[in-house]
């Protein structure tokens, strides 16, 4: 059990540094069972356990890291946090997640850095507004904030787009979430480790599975890189790597990984004070605390597992931020880097029991992993300890193809990100 | 990356548009169940190595082809 972090401490360690910090989880040998197991030491699974431990009294609980915690897409999104969709299941499901994150620092005893710093998507026609007013409509019925805005509101927020006669994307006006904004990535890693370890959750990292012991078509354990685990309970929480692991226990999935690329400029004074977005290219830029533009837009298009992005794609949102924000000519960039996503046919996820038993599945995040985080958590914890979907996550089953259920929330049918 | 076209030779990538996974068959019209069809269209091996794959060359001579790639490496096979 650690102590709290508080001002207090603050201040004892800032008069004696020559005593460090503690470390903030243990590094435990595996144990030969626990009631539970998550595999993936990323933000979903860190987060799963600590809901297993805090909400469902579950302690015996070990997440297998492959690498070390931080390591993976927990540490490569871009931070953005929102709940700005039409179909019912996704829409409450993430307003769910926004909720969970306006308490999550409080909850965690960690600065998350939380900045609720509004996010506007851009209108570039009269349809677009026009989706924009259907959409925030769908947001408030359900008591999510969202406000349409004109052409002028936009220019007295975001003054540095193109405004000009000539424009590329004209700006019509937008629709602007207040609550939405950004979150320090690592630190909810980090946090939701601290946590769950400060629950008793067993946190292993360098520890990778390598297959699944079944009994009589269960899962009871698994086969790591440090040796036998067996399991009550096991979880699959690796987006981007789902089929890899899931194929280990027999599982075919509608899922593809795929890269999604992401930019971060030189750093430069304050001046984009909320996150811009722009749906017909998926682009979206913020600007972190350090003064950088981090930006990004779609995937390269082709499945990959190699995090290296193609050089197409990178031109294809510089021209997308140069168009709409003509200040970002005249920047350098600084970083870009990939990340490997799990596509699934309806770009939605899945947080699920499967046809074996013991076995449950969180994975399929497209685009939408880390805003989903403490939603994803907390609903996959309520799945395992009580072997059935939540409310909140009965929509993202594995067999919603088979039944017709697909949550198409971009409304263009299957397949969504080959169209 | 850049990919060998069978009929053009190599091009950059920006040229071509990927087509999924070429090994899988498709059920004959007309017969298999829902469940067959389901699995043809939604289900993917999705290996992390080698895989062979279609791809069509949109912006040269739109030839449909399969090519053979590891996906853990972007490492470039044959096209045929």
């Amino acid at each position: 059990m650690f102590k709290p972090y508080s001002a207090l401490a603050l201040a004892q360690h800032a008069l004696s540094p020559e005593r460090p910090w503690p470390r903030a989880w243990r590094a435990p040998e595996p144990k030969s069972s626990y009631d539970a197991i998550i595999i993936g030491g990323g933000g979903h699974g860190l987060a799963t356990a600590y809901y297993l431990a805090k909400n469902h009294g579950m302690r015996n609980v070990a997440v297998l890291e492959r690498a070390y915690i931080g390591s993976g897409n927990v540490g490569r999104n871009t931070t953005l946090i929102r709940s700005n969709y039409v179909i019912d299941g996704n829409t409450q499901f993430f307003e769910h997640s926004l909720k969970l994150w306006e308490g999550l620092s409080h909850e965690l005893n960690f600065n998350c850095m939380v900045s609720h710093r509004g996010q506007i998507v851009l209108a570039t026609s009269p349809v677009q507004l026009d989706t924009y007013a259907r959409r925030g409509n769908i947001m408030r019925l359900n008591g999510i904030d969202a406000e349409l805005l004109d052409r002028g509101q936009v220019m007295a927020l975001l003054p540095y787009l193109d405004y000009s006669k000539d424009a590329r994307w004209p700006i019509w006006g937008g629709i602007l979430q207040g609550r939405a904004g950004s979150v320090r990535h690592d630190a909810v890693a980090w946090g939701y480790a601290r946590a769950a370890d400060t629950l008793g959750v067993d946190i292993i990292e360098n520890c990778e599975v390598e297959g699944f012991i079944m009994d009589e078509g269960k899962a009871v354990g698994v086969e790591t890189s440090r040796g036998r685990i067996l399991g009550g309970k096991i979880g699959i929480a690796v987006a981007g790597h789902s089929s890899h692991v899931a194929k280990m226990a027999g599982l075919s999935l509608p899922i593809e990984s795929h890269i999604l690329q992401a930019f971060v400029t030189e750093p430069v004074k304050p001046m984009v004070h909320h996150v811009v977005s722009w749906g017909a290219e998926l682009f979206y830029l913020s600007q972190s605390d350090k003064g950088g533009m981090v930006f990004g837009g779609h995937i390269d298009g082709f499945n990959t597992y190699t995090q290296r992005g193609q050089f197409p794609r990178i031109q294809t949102v510089a021209e997308c931020a140069v168009s709409l924000l003509p200040f970002m000519s005249k920047l350098r960039l600084l970083r870009h880097w990939g990340g490997i996503m799990d596509m699934t046919p309806d770009g939605s996820p899945f947080i699920c029991r499967t046809d074996i038993r013991n076995l449950y599945f969180n994975g399929g995040w497209c685009y939408q992993g880390f805003k989903a985080t403490p939603a994803s958590g907390w609903t996959f914890a309520h799945t395992i300890a009580h072997d059935e979907e939540h409310e909140l996550n009965r929509c993202y089953a594995l067999d919603r193809f088979e039944k017709g259920r697909e949550l198409d929330d971009y409304g263009i049918g299957n397949w969504t990100y080959k169209q | 990356m850049r990919i060998p076209c069978p009929h053009c030779g190599e091009r950059d990538v920006s040229e071509f548009r990927y087509g999924g996974d070429a090994t899988k068959t498709r059920p004959k019209h007309g017969e298999g169940d829902l469940k067959a069809w389901h699995d043809y269209y939604f289900l993917f091996d999705n290996p992390k190595g080698p895989h062979t794959e279609y791809w069509q060359h949109v912006l040269g001579c739109r030839h449909w082809f399969k090519l053979s790639r590891n996906t853990a490496t972007n490492e470039i096979g044959e096209a045929s």
